[in-house]
């Protein structure tokens, strides 16, 4: 028969997309709804006939990965680019704030108390007479680790638990998922009131450890429902029946194909991990001076606001530029990475 | 000796029935669409020519990509814009050109004289919405009928598809129906307004074998009941060889080939079409290695130059890279005209007489 | 249907077991609840010792979890740090707060919805670009933030509002606070309504009612928009819980008395008490929340309710 029509994903059954649904609807979180609809696009079979007519057509002689596809988009989008460049430059300051400032944030002279900017110091000064620049530099640390870690924990956790749980379904699934929605039953800022203020010393890894307890779900929900679209893909099947062991199944074969959904999920969380040590250290319950960070001096600020705006809105700027960077990236790679919204 | 397209077409139209002195229900003529991507531009329709009369069938036969279901619906209205496009050609359906009337008006055609039945009747019907609510709106909407009536009508269009119990049914989702019933459901709602002209974009092809062939058996003797005009878009050469009258062969936007449907059967005057027939598996030639038709499907964005198919043909020669063949008459061998008959090919004389 | 809903009641009881225990076990670590009764005053052990016999604290864990989980269903929740029963303080607190996360939710919906729509359906123009490009703002700045600029510029630079909520909380002093708390729902309601708007009309059905001859503002509301919304509707309910738990920020940053002030003060107190009473309602609500979605989606969506 001509009608080959190579491009077109195999369909999913029915059931399993409104069990993802389902299971997504759950999740009141900006990656995870918008990314139900990526795992749904093996449903895509019978798109409008342009795409597999006229935008298909033109990706048959060079057949690419996803991924080379998603790489191709990603550095055609300016988005991208900026918000890339922004991180990089956010990660070096984070590592090297020395590169960025000759003073020290822990520096203060009380005599220049909450002082507006002047001549060799941008920001002014905060109530401790510190110098609210290098405070703004060197906080970047605080904030980047804590999101880059809590990130890798949630999202390795999460994958692996939810991977496995959708791998095997069964009981394990079962369990895994009621963990799930025990963690998923506590609001994340109430539960940071409570947990976080029971530990008297809190460290960035207790911060970290914290929200990787409570973020895991998200991301595990994630994973399974991934997990699940792939493992009922004929391929799969395909090299189930050519003899492939469940460990090679899962690394060679569902997790590559899992991938895309939890990397855009994760790298969305990133920006909202960031967002959320500072409201944790602005609620009282997150970092602890001598930590410079954000969070802190947003918060230490706050109550002085209207006499010495400029020790919040510096501070503040830093930190919404930092989360509105990687959630910029989350959302160009989710694009590049979804063909059923471009 | 190569005549302009449009008048093979005219010619194709006229004959068969008795009615010849009429004006066809709908004439494609010189239609042109294509789709603006951000790889560039896909011609999707260059030049198509077609006619249907009431009563008649027309089989539109092509691979995925040919322009076979973007030009219906460009006849139908419903092209996704952008990036699709109307570049050129008319449309004239019961004489009035539909490029040149306003949205409303092409609106108030749709459902009501012309409807469309689609490939996959699940995604198709919306699924939160009962069955019967999906068939009534067509006469609330196009008629003003009450609710209750509204729904009494989509029982009458039930039973008349043969769903059985379609009383209790009418207040179903489509996800409860199986694949040949949903697939009744979408022809009882193209034909609720008994139009005059019904485009099926390859209606069978989700269903199973068995289930094909009664699908198709009630959209024939539909559409002979109601003497409408039949519009039958497939890729599969054995759907169309019991319903249709008339089959037009397309390949990357242009038809290739048009003929009386057992004429192309015996007698194929392209190679392309050739080539489809020939990758039909045949029980006579079992233990036969099976004939392919080498080579991909074009790449919209850039069409070979001369004549699309001359990558793949088996009978290319240089002209063939250089000149678009034009659709050519069709003749016997001594000349003796072909009614209907026509063939896009520079060698066309040694495709069907050679 | 109904085996669906009996499924989900049957589900949320261990979710609802351990999360108020996870909760409890960490509460009874935040402090000695009998300390606090002494004050700054060293305790003395005889005494001490006394009272939590009474109060059966020297049982394991798991028992007070179990007494106390008895006294929730009975309505008795303990007394308070100040003296007063805890459901005395759940009535004055949980009033304002819901109310707040109401002025939100409307905030949410009508704003979100209505941007979600506006910028789903004009793809790759200039409203939608302006959309989304707000709402990735709005979410990147954490809400403390906003409140503390809004409150300046609107309650005390333009005096277009009243910068503190007074007691009692009139509804008219909530709107700032309910604009506040509902910023970044409001922008992921706008950026999810838009993806399923975006996705949907590109559905096969939606072409199937077009290709029907329906009028565009009919295949836009009883096709588009009703199929659309689905996920947007469970958000929101999902939504209206969290809202109660964002509330403890933006009830701090207006010195509204609700939810989050007497729990903030239950940690100052080590008030163990209060703290595990309030916080384990706010879950009840979150958990009630979820399930009302669940059975919502069931509602909205017969292929769930049939399955």
């Amino acid at each position: 028969m001509p009608d080959q029509q190579p491009n077109k994903p195999n369909g999913v059954p029915d059931d399993a997309n409104t069990e993802l649904s389902s299971a997504f609807a759950q999740t009141p979180t900006l990656g995870a709804m918008e990314v139900e609809g990526m795992l749904e696009k093996e449903d895509l079979t019978h798109a409008p006939e342009v795409s597999t007519e006229a935008v298909g057509l033109a990706d048959r002689e060079v057949p690419r990965s996803l991924w080379q596809d998603a790489w191709r988009e990603l550095r055609r989008n300016p988005i991208f680019i900026i918000s890339g460049i922004l991180i990089i430059f956010l990660i070096i300051v984070a590592i090297f704030p020395g590169l960025f400032d000759s003073t020290s944030p822990l520096q203060c002279d009380l005599s220049k108390s909450q002082q507006g900017p002047t001549s060799g110091h941008p920001f002014g000064f905060d109530t401790q007479g510190c110098d609210v620049y290098a405070r703004t530099i060197y906080g970047a640390r605080a904030s980047i680790t804590v999101g880059v870690f809590a990130t890798l924990g949630t999202a390795l956790l999460g994958t692996l638990l939810g991977g496995l749980a959708g791998f095997f379904g069964g009981w394990l699934d079962a369990v895994v998922s009621r963990i799930a929605d025990i963690f998923f039953g506590i609001p994340i800022l109430l539960g940071g009131l409570v947990f976080l203020s029971v530990i008297p010393s809190r460290s960035i890894w207790i911060v970290v450890a914290f929200i990787v307890v409570l973020g895991w779900p998200q991301l595990a929900r994630i994973a399974r429902g991934a997990v699940i679209t792939a493992r009922q893909q004929d391929y799969v099947t395909a090299a189930r029946a050519l003899g492939a062991g469940n460990a090679r199944l899962m690394l060679r074969h569902i997790l590559p194909n899992s991938l895309a959904p939890i990397i855009v999920v994760a790298t969305i969380a990133l920006g909202t991990y960031i967002s959320l040590e500072a409201t944790l250290s602005y609620l009282g319950v997150g970092l602890k001076p001598p930590t410079v960070s954000w969070g802190i001096d947003i918060s230490a600020a706050a109550d002085t606001f209207r006499n010495a705006p400029h020790m919040l809105l510096f501070p503040a700027g830093a930190l919404c530029i930092t989360i509105l960077a990687f959630i910029m990236l989350g959302d160009a790679v989710r694009d590049a990475l979804d063909p059923k919204l471009r | 000796m190569g005549i302009h397209a449009t008048e093979v077409t005219a010619e194709a139209g006229r004959g068969r029935t008795a009615d010849s002195e009429d004006a066809p229900l709908l004439q494609v003529k010189n239609l042109q669409v294509e789709f603006r991507t951000r790889d560039g531009v896909a011609k999707a329709v260059n030049g198509v020519n077609y006619s249907v009369r009431a009563g008649e069938t027309l089989a539109i036969l092509g691979e995925s990509g040919s322009g076979k279901s973007v030009s219906s619906q460009a006849v139908m209205g419903i092209l996704d814009s952008p990036p699709g496009f109307v570049t050129g050609g008319e449309i004239v359906f019961k004489g009035q050109d539909l490029l040149k009337l306003s949205n409303e008006k092409r609106r108030k055609i749709r459902g009501t004289q012309m409807a469309m039945i689609f490939q996959d009747a699940l995604s198709s019907l919306n699924p939160v919405h009962t069955v019967g609510t999906q068939l009534g709106e067509m006469f609330r909407v196009h008629r003003g009928t009450s609710k209750s009536e509204a729904k009494k009508k989509a029982v009458e269009l039930m039973e008349r598809v043969g769903i059985p119990a379609a009383k209790e049914r009418v207040n179903q989702y489509p996800h409860q129906f199986s694949g040949g019933m949903r697939q009744r459901i979408m022809i009882a709602m193209a034909l609720a307004l008994e139009p005059d002209l019904i485009i099926a974009d390859e209606p069978t092809t989700a269903l199973d074998v068995t289930v094909q062939a009664q699908v198709m058996e009630l959209l024939a003797d539909l559409q002979a009941e109601y003497n409408m005009g039949l519009i039958l878009i497939t890729h599969d050469l054995g759907v169309v060889a019991d319903v249709a009258d008339k089959i037009a062969v397309m390949y990357a936007g242009r038809i290739v080939e048009t003929a009386p449907v057992h004429e192309l059967y015996k007698r194929p005057a392209h190679p392309y079409t050739r080539g489809l027939l020939d990758s039909i598996p045949r029980l006579d030639q079992k233990g036969q290695e099976l004939y392919a038709i080498k080579g991909l499907p074009p790449n919209l964005l850039r069409i070979p130059s001369g004549c699309a198919f001359n990558p793949r043909c088996p009978m290319a020669q240089e002209i063939c890279r250089t000149e678009v063949p034009p659709l050519h008459a069709v003749t016997e061998a001594d000349g003796a005209p072909l009614e209907g008959r026509g063939s896009a090919c520079h060698f066309w004389k040694e495709t069907i007489h050679g | 249907m109904g085996r669906y809903v009996i499924r989900r009641l049957l589900q949320m009881i261990p979710v609802f077991i351990g999360t108020t225990f996870i909760i409890f076990a960490m509460v009874h670590a935040l402090g000695d609840p009998v300390a606090a009764f002494f004050g700054d005053k060293a305790p003395d052990p005889a005494a001490a010792a006394q009272i939590r016999q009474q109060l059966g604290l020297d049982n394991p864990l798991i028992v007070q979890y179990g007494n106390y989980m008895k006294g929730i269903f009975s309505g008795n929740l303990g007394t308070a740090f100040n003296g007063q029963p805890v459901t005395d303080l759940l009535k004055i607190a949980y009033p304002t707060t819901l109310k707040l996360a109401l002025v939100a939710f409307t905030f949410e919906v009508i704003i979100g919805i209505g941007l979600g729509v506006l910028s789903g359906m004009r793809r790759g123009r200039l409203a939608d670009t302006g959309v989304m490009m707000m709402t990735l703002i709005v979410i990147s700045i954490p809400t403390f933030v906003i409140g503390y600029v809004l409150q300046y510029l609107f309650g005390v630079k333009w005096g277009l509002a009243d910068a503190t909520v007074p007691p009692g909380a009139p509804f008219q002093s909530l709107l700032l606070p309910g604009i506040v708390l509902a910023s970044v729902s409001l922008a992921y309601v706008a950026r999810l309504t838009r993806t399923t708007i975006a996705e949907n009309s590109k559905a096969d059905y939606v072409r199937t009612a077009v290709a029907k001859g329906l009028p565009r503002r009919r295949v836009v509301t009883h096709h588009l928009l009703r199929n659309s919304l689905i996920p947007v509707i469970t958000f929101l309910g999902t939504d209206l819980g969290a809202l109660m738990g964002g509330a403890l920020v933006t009830e701090r940053i207006f010195n509204i008395h609700g939810v989050g002030y007497y729990l903030y003060q239950g940690i100052v107190h080590q008030d163990t008490s209060t703290v595990v009473g309030f916080v384990t309602v706010l879950v009840i609500v979150f958990l009630l929340a979820n399930l009302l979605v669940d059975l919502l989606y069931a509602v909205l969506d017969p292929r769930i309710r049939y399955a």
